[in-house]
């Protein structure tokens, strides 16, 4: 920002001198500096202006118009007539009150929690082992991006097929190497479609991980590992106590915008199970959703996501702060 | 001075850009505006039948209604799920089309909204139509929009299986379950139906619930109860597959046509997909009744025609007759014969029955078939949700029907 508002602002300064010689020149030093102090602000508050203008339009406005939606009761025919009653704090009541409201929040905990450190652990993995020189790593490298680049509910119309009970891949493999004898319901037993929803979210979430993990290994200095090794740090030493600690900054971004995704996850979801089965796979996000988009109570649906956003808030505080620490070291 | 001129151009034209954008948006949302004296050249039509064949057949249908009344049809063709958030975001706008075409259980809905005229300001007659399409299109006593065809669901089997097994298709719930559990055998099932987290899971329910006389508005009744008893019984045994949890129809039919499943609920639509398959002999008996002597009740599928508060009379006299035309006689035959559903109109039935014997068993259905919003109206999304989530909970395990009916129903 500084950098931006340094080159106006001289010029500002330069055009002024300008005018100022070949202008009366009687004029008295002090009002002259305070309307170059005005333009200088004026030029300063441009510059802004298309940040603000943008964060406005497409943050502010969404935001603000969810939490007004939420304390109105906002139905389909608010649409045609404009229409909706402030109702106070009626909706959040609803939802928090909801019976449902306990099941969702306990799996998006669970989803979340299970998604990230699978995500974390294995694209944690796979980026140490890509340190590595072999040939081919960078082959396999841009194809563990796959997952990433695949639109997710071509994916999960993929997996939905894959953990099919009767027809699925995965039963029919496990069933040919004698594994299992009957197929395993993955998507249809309330106590293993989490499990698999959870498993396919960490697929999905192994390249981010994989890839903003081997960027930070990439950028801490080999001569700390020739030193390390030198007074016998190698192996799991040298993790303990040199990659682990230069890596810290980017673990915890890594985590925290992790966790800020993981949230708010809809269309995989959606894609495998719609929040079934019996809403055992129902999340904030997805019910969320189904309020305001299946059975149109549009304020109830806005409560539940502002629900949703304040506890992303309190990640997204925490990432904040992170980064400024990192800036600091 | 020139260095200070290069870079506040193009800041200008930001800011001009960022705060235009609005304008612009919004700009878009004032083209209809007309006087109502000016002759009426165009008509603009939004529906979603966005896949082919049905884009087609609805399209030349559009088409020739529009060259009798001498008027383009300027068509929109949105997917299917972006329908209600496109009619709800056009309605806030003032950009409504025309001629609406709506799934029929939204109509209420978005007749409630005030979004829609009702069909008798412009004299469109509602005669001969079945008693269930007339309910689908009504709200508040008033009739706001037509179907000319529609559709239901009936129970598919598949003759080869069944013959070999030496299995009738059933025609009560105690031989639904014997014979879904003789033709259960290997790798293959005696019965699929959906029963999925969505309206459709609900929608194959309310045969057998109807049937039986189950109460769409207070779903913890006895006759509910034995409903949901029997889909429960159906997948504890082993009869259907736990899949059928998170199956969609469309994934019925394909373990129908794989021979994966001996019998299926599933509607007309999946018809020329099993046609494509000219091994696979199947026929289509109603759906079972508990005790023999009672009568099949089937939902009422199929999407009604509506006119929407434009503002402008003679735009919307227009768009009446187009609803009107889309339901004639002829128009209604062509459709439903070219679409495999079923004319709304009861007077055409025996004709398009002997017509085609395909569809003679959903033809009869149709004539006591009920909307789903018949009762319910407004409501039925949020009942709909009930009796998902009752089903889903039973089918589980993890209550019993009676208690997974009455928790649904008192959430």
């Amino acid at each position: 920002m500084s950098l931006a508002t340094d080159l106006p602002h001289s010029e500002g300064r330069a055009t002024s001198e300008a005018s100022k010689t070949h202008g009366t020149g009687t004029e008295k030093p002090a009002p002259r500096r305070r309307s170059r102090q005005r333009r200088e602000r004026l030029f300063q508050w441009l510059f802004l202006v298309p940040a603000v203008v943008y964060m406005t339009l497409f943050f502010g406005y969404p935001v603000v118009k969810n939490v007004v939606m939420s304390f109105q009761e906002y139905t389909t025919s608010t649409f045609f007539t404009g229409e909706a009653p402030w109702v106070g704090f009626t909706n959040y009541v609803t939802v928090l009150s909801s019976s449902l409201f306990s099941t969702s929040l306990i799996n998006t905990a669970l989803f979340t929690l299970g998604s990230i450190i699978g995500q974390f652990v294995i694209g944690l993995a796979l980026a140490i082992f890509f340190q590595r020189k072999f040939p081919l790593n960078g082959i396999l490298r841009s194809l563990l991006l796959l997952p990433w680049l695949l639109p997710l509910i071509v994916s999960s119309a993929v997996w939905r097929w894959i953990l099919d009970k009767d027809s699925g891949a995965l039963n029919r493999f496990l069933g040919d190497l004698g594994i299992i004898d009957t197929g395993i319901p993955w998507l249809t037993s309330t106590s293993l479609a989490l499990i698999a929803v959870v498993g396919v979210n960490i697929w999905i979430g192994i390249p981010f991980n994989l890839t903003i993990l081997y960027g930070g290994l990439q950028e801490i200095p080999d001569e700390l590992y020739e030193a390390g090794s030198l007074d016998g740090a190698t192996g799991w030493k040298a993790f303990r106590h040199i990659t682990w600690p230069m890596l810290r900054p980017v673990v915890s971004v890594v985590l925290v915008l992790g966790v800020v995704y993981t949230l708010k996850v809809l269309d995989i979801i959606l894609g495998l199970t719609n929040g079934g089965p019996a809403n055992s796979t129902q999340t904030i996000a997805t019910q969320s959703y189904n309020l305001s988009f299946h059975e149109f109570k549009f304020g109830e649906g806005a409560a539940l996501g502002n629900v949703l956003v304040i506890i992303s808030l309190v990640f997204a505080v925490l990432y904040l702060r992170a980064s400024r620490r990192a800036v600091d070291e | 001075m020139k260095s200070a001129q290069r870079t506040s151009r193009p800041l200008a034209l930001a800011v001009a850009a960022l705060v235009g954008l609005p304008l612009a948006l919004s700009g878009c949302g004032s083209s209809t505006a007309a006087s109502s004296s000016e002759a009426v050249t165009e008509i603009s039509v939004m529906d979603y039948y966005n896949n082919e064949p049905d884009k087609s057949f609805i399209g030349d249908a559009l088409t020739k209604c529009g060259t009798q009344l001498g008027v383009t049809v300027k068509r929109e063709t949105v997917p299917g799920k972006s329908l209600i958030s496109k009619v709800l975001q056009q309605s806030s706008s003032k950009t409504l089309p025309d001629v609406l075409m709506l799934d029929n259980p939204d109509l209420q809905q978005i007749a409630a909204t005030g979004a829609l005229a009702p069909l008798a300001d412009f004299k469109v007659s509602t005669e001969n139509f079945a008693e269930g399409v007339l309910s689908a299109g009504t709200y508040k006593d008033k009739v706001y929009g037509l179907a000319p065809t529609v559709n239901t669901i009936a129970l598919f089997y598949n003759k080869d299986i069944l013959a070999a097994a030496g299995v009738t298709p059933p025609t009560t719930w105690d031989e639904l379950k014997a014979a879904s559990a003789k033709l259960t055998a290997g790798d293959q099932y005696g019965l699929a139906f959906n029963a999925n987290p969505t309206y459709e899971g609900t929608w194959q329910f309310l045969p057998v619930m109807w049937s039986n006389g189950g109460d769409e508005k207070k779903i913890d009744t006895k006759e509910t109860e034995q409903a949901l008893q029997l889909w429960t019984d159906l997948v504890k045994s082993g009869s259907v597959s736990s899949s059928a949890l998170n199956w969609t129809q469309a994934d019925v039919k394909d373990q129908f046509l794989a021979g994966k499943a001996a019998m299926m609920v599933n509607g007309p639509w999946q018809i020329p997909a099993l046609d494509k398959q000219p091994t696979l002999q199947y026929g289509v008996v109603k759906i079972p009744v508990r005790e023999a002597g009672q009568t099949s009740v089937a939902p009422l599928g199929g999407e009604v025609w509506t006119v929407p508060q434009t503002g402008n009379k003679t735009r919307q006299a227009k768009a009446a007759e187009m609803v009107a035309c889309l339901n004639s006689d002829e128009n209604q035959l062509a459709m439903a014969t070219a679409r495999n559903t079923i004319p709304s109109k009861t007077t055409l039935s025996d004709k398009f029955a002997s017509d085609n014997p395909k569809l003679a068993t959903f033809t009869e259905l149709i004539k006591t078939a009920r909307a789903r919003t018949g009762q319910l109206g407004e409501e039925w999304p949020a009942q709909a949700t009930k009796i998902y989530t009752a089903i889903q909970t039973s089918l589980t395990g993890n209550a019993s029907p009676a208690d997974a009916l009455k928790q649904a129903q008192g959430q």
